[in-house]
């Protein structure tokens, strides 16, 4: 009924901390350079995973939505928010399948992170060796 | 059948990221836009599943045909935002130039 708003929420909430964490890294960027840091996969790269997918799969989800008449142009957009019965179920919905789904997507991207970090600390040679395998 | 879709969609989005030449075609958007759409629809079919039980594997073809039409349109919608996205950033430059001869 309106499950993709819970995603959608957490991918507004995520873009907002990803601008702070790319000033934070900004300003710490002159810093890790005379140090010589290590290269790694920046948190703010990571977040734009995450919201990315997140806001991904909630505009194709909208659509969905839109395609069986659940999201109308006109206020209050959702059909659901007419009748206080459908809006409850709603709701309830929202606490379930939403929730699940955020939930999901946010599990993905930390094993993606976790992934993604050992392939870049990855040797060179190991890395050849596993193409030529 | 979404799912399915969508799922195939994404596959393909990131072998074709996969064996891209360099990031101008800005082919993550579109594993995104499909991924992110998958595991949404996957969690979607485990509710279902959870309710309709085996019920969920025996749709009606009506049920079938109008999902299939759905997922069909959600990759075709996916295709236009990364379409436009990709026009917009201009990466290569072209629509600059295009613009400019014009």
């Amino acid at each position: 009924m309106a499950c993709f708003l819970v995603s959608a929420g957490e991918a507004a909430v995520v873009s907002i901390v990803k601008k702070s964490v790319e000033k934070k890294e900004a300003s710490g960027k002159e810093h890790s350079k005379k140090e010589g840091a290590a290269k790694e996969i920046s948190l703010s790269t990571k977040l734009h995973w995450l919201s990315s997918l997140l806001l991904g799969g909630a505009v194709l989800l909208a659509f969905e939505h839109v395609w069986h008449g659940e999201v109308v142009p006109w206020f209050p957009f959702l059909t659901a928010m007419s009748d206080p019965g459908d809006a409850a179920e709603m709701l309830q919905e929202m606490g379930t399948v939403g929730v699940g789904m955020a939930a999901l997507i946010t599990a993905v991207w930390a094993v993606m992170c976790k992934a993604a970090d050992v392939i870049v600390k990855r040797p060179e040679q190991e890395a050849q060796k596993d193409a030529a395998a | 059948m979404t799912l399915l879709i969508t799922i195939f969609a994404a596959v393909t989005a990131t072998v074709k990221w996969y064996n891209r030449k360099n990031d101008d075609m800005r082919l993550g958007t579109l594993c995104f836009l499909y991924w992110g759409a998958s595991l949404m629809w996957l969690v979607d079919a485990i509710f279902e599943f959870a309710e309709l039980k085996s019920a969920y594997f025996t749709p009606d073809p009506q049920d079938m045909l109008n999902d299939a039409f759905l997922g069909l349109s959600v990759v075709a919608l996916g295709l236009i935002i990364w379409v436009v996205r990709l026009l917009i950033a201009d990466p290569k430059g072209s629509v600059r130039a295009a613009l400019r001869k014009g």
